[in-house]
């Protein structure tokens, strides 16, 4: 490992997390954007042209609201809670793809942190542990509304990973791989993993929703019957992570199901008008982010679309409806995979 | 018992895969939804625009002056016992010789308030007054920080004595109006004390 390798992991780091935490911040925008156009209004236009100040105007509100921290809580947990919920959301960026390699001077330099070759793994632990610091926050309020909210919170994320890792294994058996580079790489051109697992990519996608507590699954913040939910109790920044760490989880989401089922950087035909391949990694980066933002788009339009789900509807969801059906999906896509010799199974 | 014909007989029926599923309603639901990105925007930016009102919109009160200049109001207190929303005081006094040319009357206002928070605008206060003193215009009035800014007094409410500052009220003030106005039976109140004998 040399010093210039280390320099360019650390720019590296420092630009995924800047490109994150903007990301999320104009995602803040959008989603109040979003909402306006859907509901025929014009949504936050005062700050700035277009008011695309507002984000800033957000998060300086934030800073400057008054902390509570309630006098019957925990305060260690009250705090360590949020600050979990954003770690975790930060730490999943490093395991993505966000381009092919660029390659200056015969030197390599991969557009991707860092290529663990059990990638699927860490993203799995990663987003599961985000769970925690919902639950310490919303038990350290010592407010039964969090406390409601987070138990909601657990048991929802636990029931739909479980349908999540199914839907994830039919695509690691066609894929043979845990590695995202990997994955990413494969679906050259046309072969995007969503045509042969359509199925696969419908679950992961409502899973999606469900892990990051999105309408319709956004049970654990209900307004209507839980005040809030788990940050009932939270005021000033430490709400601002809460909400902040759900924009940052959408835009990973987004990135995971661009890279898992819709070529990652990958654009069919562009072969044919670039060569380069400088070019074509700076041209998958931006293709990426394209369909980054479809999907997150994607995500605010279910949200202002579909009223919320009644928690027993999300439970039978959950493991009645989804799970079985990964189930089937794993059989059916083992079945196909294994067609010839089934064949010489019945036929011989 | 019917007692309309708009009564609907409920079954709760079971619901068919397809509804179980929520899927085809999820996206005829996210279709009517994506048709909405494109419709014409309602919102109306206010300081920059405004709604359109009518010529005789009910908003912030005028309290006359005459040819001469003197206040009209003579503090009879009908407007007071007409408002609904109690949101008129006023204190009267005796006009002093020499004070002709300000009040009208031989009584006056001597204090006037409208608490601009109880009014609700609807126009009793006018229709009672049997001086022509008091008016609604088509002013808004403004947003202010405190409760206490809100009541306006008479240095508010009364027009400016200059004849090229007052206030317009042509339009209320009608033939048809003073006409209305004879007939105390078509009164709000008189409708409504009748109603309730
Ligand atoms: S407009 Fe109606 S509510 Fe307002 S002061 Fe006159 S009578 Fe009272
Ligand atoms: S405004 Fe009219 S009704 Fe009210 S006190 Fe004056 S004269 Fe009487």
């Amino acid at each position: 490992m040399t010093l210039s390798f280390l320099i360019y992991k650390i720019i590296l780091v420092v630009v995924v997390f800047a490109v994150t935490l903007v990301v999320a911040m104009y995602s803040t925008y959008a989603e109040r954007k979003v909402a306006a156009f859907l509901q025929d209004r014009i949504g936050p236009n005062r700050a700035g042209p277009f008011g695309i100040l507002q984000p800033l105007a957000d998060g300086i509100k934030m800073f400057m609201k008054e902390e509570v921290i309630p006098g019957a809580s925990n305060k260690a947990l009250f705090i360590i809670g949020p600050s979990l919920v954003l770690l975790t959301a930060c730490m999943t960026g490093v395991v993505i793809p966000w381009g092919s390699p660029l390659i200056i001077d015969g030197t390599v330099y991969p557009l991707q942190i860092t290529d663990v070759n059990i990638g699927i793994l860490y993203l799995f632990g990663v987003i599961s542990l985000g769970v925690y610091g919902i639950m310490i926050g919303g038990w350290a309020s010592n407010n039964k509304y969090s406390l409601l909210g987070a138990i909601r919170a657990s048991s929802q994320m636990i029931s739909y990973e479980v349908a999540m890792g199914l839907s994830i294994i039919a695509l690691v058996m066609t894929t043979g791989t845990l590695s995202l580079s990997q994955i990413a790489e494969q679906q050259h051109g046309w072969h995007w993993n969503v045509l042969v697992q359509p199925l696969g990519f419908f679950i992961f996608i409502i899973c999606a929703f469900a892990e990051t507590n999105r309408a319709p699954f956004d049970l654990p913040e209900c307004e209507t019957e839980l005040v809030g939910g788990y940050h009932t109790e939270y005021s000033s920044m430490k709400l601002g992570f809460f909400l902040f760490a759900e924009y940052i989880n959408m835009f990973i989401s987004s990135a995971v199901i661009a890279t898992f089922y819709f070529g990652g950087y990958n654009m069919p035909f562009i072969e044919r008008f670039v060569q380069d391949p400088n070019w074509l990694a700076i041209l998958g980066v931006v293709f990426l982010f394209m369909k980054i933002v479809f999907f997150i788009f994607v995500f605010m339009w279910v949200r202002w679309t579909l009223p919320r789900f009644r928690y027993d509807q999300l439970m039978n969801l959950g493991w009645k409806i989804l799970i079985p059906l990964s189930l089937l999906n794993i059989v059916i896509t083992g079945a196909v995979m294994m067609r010839e010799e089934i064949f010489q199974l019945l036929f011989k | 018992m019917q007692l309309t014909n708009r009564s609907k007989v409920v079954v709760k029926k079971e619901m068919t895969l397809a509804e179980r599923l929520y899927i085809p309603a999820i996206f005829s639901g996210m279709i009517i939804t994506f048709k909405h990105l494109f419709r014409k925007k309602v919102t109306i930016q206010y300081p920059e625009q405004t709604r359109e009102v009518s010529k005789i919109w009910r908003g912030q009160h005028v309290l006359k002056r005459d040819e001469i200049g003197a206040e009209r109001c003579t503090a009879c207190g009908l407007c007071a016992v007409a408002c609904p929303a109690e949101a008129i005081t006023m204190i009267a006094a005796e006009r002093k010789p020499g004070e002709e040319h300000l009040y009208r009357e031989e009584k006056y206002a001597a204090t006037y308030e409208i608490n601009m928070l109880r009014c609700i605008f609807c126009g009793d206060c006018e229709e009672a007054c049997p001086k022509e003193a008091i008016f609604l215009t088509d002013r808004k009035v403004e947003s202010l920080y405190t409760r206490a800014e809100l009541v306006y007094g008479k240095d508010i409410l009364v027009e400016a004595i200059e004849k090229d500052k007052r206030v317009d009220v042509t339009v209320r003030e009608t033939p048809e109006v003073a006409e209305f106005k004879a007939h105390k039976e078509f009164g709000h109140n008189t409708v409504f004390e009748n109603k309730k004998n």
